[in-house]
């Protein structure tokens, strides 16, 4: 089934193409755009947050789930994004930061406390609720970051190099975590980076931002 | 074989060395001797008019004065009501419009505000909404049927309602450029995206997360607005009520009475005052903790906030346009004013202009406004040699800046303005050294000196400390280096800190009143003193004179480095 489809997308600055793609990505997979920094993969990303800074151009469509996301504001898209930086909210605890994400209709202190457990509990950190993120560990706090950005129940994952902050063994792990997260959800994803180790972890299609395919 | 000379000077070290409590003393002694001189004669001590013994008499006869009660809810009212609206006006504004162009704009109308002084602001209030003023002008008679100006209390209304609202104009930019401060060290767009991403709306994503970052960062600047607030008399004199006045109004008054005896009642009322304002500090620090309590709950329950919410960001945004534009248009009106000759109501323009008010007021105004500019410019070159002194000792000497010394640095701000000035005052006279020009310079000073540090502080801290390792590498002492490098590098900032100085010292009423014994004369101690008397055109030439000034010295800050600078465009601002 196809989840996302980028049709006949192109961002230019300037005079300058930054990214064209036509493609699509199905329930489960990971797609990711590969390239050297300032080749347009943030700016791919930008595009499908809405969040792309006026002096870009910006045509074609990009659809989720049949629903085209373009003029439709951010809070609206149901994407969600993991960034390099966990970017874990310092002044709320590990389960606060859980619950941010957690959807305003779970009801009652108790259930969403238990909702937050229960996703602490999938990332191996059951009884880290009360911890400020501050005392985690580096692949701690991307788990976090990650849960945290599945309990706002995406229909689309973003991932802009989560992976580079972490050494050699975390990373391997943390990947595996993650795409394994992806296959149970059943969402598309998109990765972004510049490792090939990480490319062929994903394990589905490589391109660069101007859509060549690439080997890995 | 040449040998250097050491590169630090011994003697030079060990002054800068004392300079940091060289500047805390100069802030901290005045205040405290101030604060003294208040309370002891509110206890009944003031050996030169008599009093030795303690008693509370004083306190009992302000208690018996029949507006007292009504005087002192009038100060807390309109101190915390206007913080409270200037703060949430502020947060509402950049919750909702941060990080789009129209906000950038909005900054930049905004920030210009902050250096008309209060008095000149409350003028050109008054005339726009006063019964005769422009906007009465405006919609008669075709919409009210006014052809004379009705018999409304609009200004000085018994609630203090135009107090707060010139109040608001006025804090709303500063608590404004407080928190674009603030906002720089914290990474406030990715939050909001990663928030929006969740669903969040942009005023609750902001609340929820970038609020508790910053609002540590604008606590002391909020409570100096609140202090400010609750004390104020310039302001107060123009829009607030009569009958009675705030207490800080009243307790000037006494002050100012001939009568001596009334002189441990006003102590009293000012200490009352002190006490009030330390009590109203606690109350708000209390309601904080609180909010931060509902706050956690509020971000566990994981509401994204109604769309009526996100959808009020107009509403914000017409309010902080409507506050600026009746500070700008007051003063507008005032400048046309000083130039008129005969404007009847409801003409919405004068019928005609003449300068006979600047050729009959000229000559005396520009003598008070000489006194002004030097009382203004010497109080900055005091200040600046301080606080460059005790930033330079933080840098050469590597001092490790305690978290207490940024209190310090805004304890003569919390402390109400009119809690220690009159002792300070009383003071002054038992040495016989009040109404001296330096009396009230070291007056200035410590309200100069605070503002032009927290300008200041930022940039220099920030400025790269590589090329200090550049420059003695190249064999450049400590001297040459901060002479030669670091202040020509910082001219931009230190030219800022000092408008901001000479504004804060050209805006001074009370220190300059009381202090100066009323035998030293500002454009601000002028035109107060002409609120009563009511003549529009000669308050606008006083009022104009009095917002030129420090409009001129950030002119001056902006374009003088750019002169000097035109060919280095590593320089320019970016």
């Amino acid at each position: 089934m196809t989840a996302l489809s980028l049709e006949n997308l192109e961002i230019a600055q300037g005079d300058r193409v930054l990214v064209r793609q036509t493609v699509t990505v199905a329930a489960g997979e990971v797609l990711t755009i590969m390239g050297p920094s300032g080749s347009g993969k943030s700016t791919l990303l930008n595009a499908i947050l809405g969040t792309l800074a006026p002096e870009f151009r910006c045509a074609g469509d990009i659809r989720l789930e049949e629903r085209s996301l373009i003029g439709v504001p951010l809070r609206q898209r149901r994407v969600g994004v993991m960034f390099q930086d966990s970017l874990l909210f310092p002044h709320l605890s590990v389960g606060a930061n859980l619950a941010f994400a957690l959807p305003a209709d779970v009801k009652g202190r108790a259930a969403r406390a238990t909702r937050v457990a229960e996703a602490l509990e999938q990332a191996g950190l059951a009884e880290f609720a009360d911890r400020d993120p501050e005392t985690l560990s580096g692949g701690q706090k991307a788990r976090v970051a990650l849960m945290r950005t599945l309990l706002a129940e995406p229909r689309l994952l973003l991932l802009d190099e989560p992976f580079s902050k972490l050494d050699t063994d975390r990373r391997a792990q943390l990947r595996s975590f993650v795409f394994q997260r992806i296959i149970d959800r059943g969402i598309p994803a998109l990765l972004v980076t510049h490792d090939v180790e990480d490319a062929r972890a994903a394990g589905g299609a490589v391109v660069s931002p101007l859509g060549e395919a690439l080997a890995v | 074989m040449l040998l250097s000379k050491p590169v630090s000077g011994g003697v030079a070290d060990a002054l800068l060395r004392q300079t940091p409590r060289l500047t805390i003393g100069l802030l901290l002694l005045p205040v405290g001797a101030g604060i003294f001189g208040t309370l002891a004669p509110a206890l009944g001590w003031m050996p030169a008019l008599g009093g030795s013994a303690l008693t509370l008499d004083a306190f009992r006869s302000l208690i018996a004065w029949p507006g007292f009660w009504e005087a002192l809810r009038l100060s807390l009212v309109t101190g915390i009501v206007s913080t409270a609206l200037s703060l949430g006006l502020t947060l509402w504004l950049v919750a909702s419009w941060q990080g789009t162009a129209l906000f950038r704009t909005i900054t930049r109308l905004l920030s210009p505000l902050l250096s008309v002084p209060h008095a000149a602001a409350a003028f050109g209030i008054a005339f726009l909404i006063a019964p005769s003023g422009w906007i009465a002008r405006l919609f008669s008679p075709w919409a009210t049927g006014w052809t004379r100006p009705p018999d409304l209390l609009i200004v000085q209304d018994p609630w203090g309602l135009t107090l707060i609202l010139g109040l608001v104009a006025k804090e709303t930019p500063f608590l404004l450029l407080m928190t674009l401060a603030a906002l720089q060290q914290v990474d406030g767009n990715r939050s909001r995206i990663l928030a929006e991403s969740m669903g969040y709306g942009r005023v609750t994503a902001w609340m929820k997360t970038v609020l508790p970052l910053i609002y540590p960062q604008i606590r002391l600047p909020v409570y100096a607005v609140l202090a400010y607030g609750m004390s104020v008399v310039d302001m107060a004199v123009i829009l607030g009520p009569t009958r009675p006045s705030p207490l800080a109004v009243q307790t000037v008054t006494w002050i100012t009475d001939p009568d001596l005896s009334l002189r441990f009642q006003a102590s009293a009322a000012a200490s009352v005052l002190l006490f009030a304002v330390i009590a109203a500090l606690i109350a708000w620090w209390l309601t904080e903790k609180l909010a931060a309590r509902a706050g956690q709950r509020w971000v566990f329950a994981g509401a994204r906030g109604a769309r009526r919410v996100q959808a009020s960001r107009g509403v914000a945004l017409s309010l902080a346009a409507t506050s600026s534009a009746l500070v700008f248009l007051g003063m507008l009106g005032l400048a046309l004013w000083s130039f008129t000759g005969l404007w009847r109501f409801p003409d919405v323009l004068p019928a005609s202009y003449r300068l006979t008010t600047w050729e009959r007021e000229g000559p005396v105004m520009f003598g008070t406004a000489t006194d002004t500019v030097l009382l203004a410019g010497t109080s900055v070159a005091l200040a600046l040699v301080f606080v460059i002194g005790c930033l330079e000792a933080e840098t050469r000497l590597k001092i490790r800046v305690h978290p207490a010394s940024l209190l310090i640095l805004y304890l003569p701000l919390l402390v109400p303005q009119i809690g220690f000035l009159p002792g300070l005052q009383t003071l002054a006279i038992s040495f016989g050294v009040d109404g001296g020009f330096w009396v009230v310079v070291a007056a200035h000073l410590v309200f100069v000196l605070p503002y032009m540090f927290l300008s200041l502080a930022d940039p220099w801290r920030a400025l790269n400390p590589q090329y200090e390792t550049v420059a003695a590498a190249l064999g450049a002492g400590p001297n040459r280096s901060l002479f030669a490098i670091r202040l020509p590098l910082l001219l931009r900032p230190i030219l800022t800190a000092s408008a901001v100085g000479f504004a804060v010292s050209v805006g001074q009423y009370l220190p300059t009143l009381l202090i100066g014994g009323g035998r030293v004369e500002t454009l601000t101690t002028e035109a107060v003193a002409l609120a009563s008397g009511g003549n529009r055109r000669i308050i606008g030439v006083y009022a104009l004179a009095q917002m030129i000034l420090p409009f001129v010295a950030f002119a001056l800050a902006l374009i003088v480095p750019t002169l000097l600078f035109r060919r280095r465009r590593g320089m320019a601002i970016s």
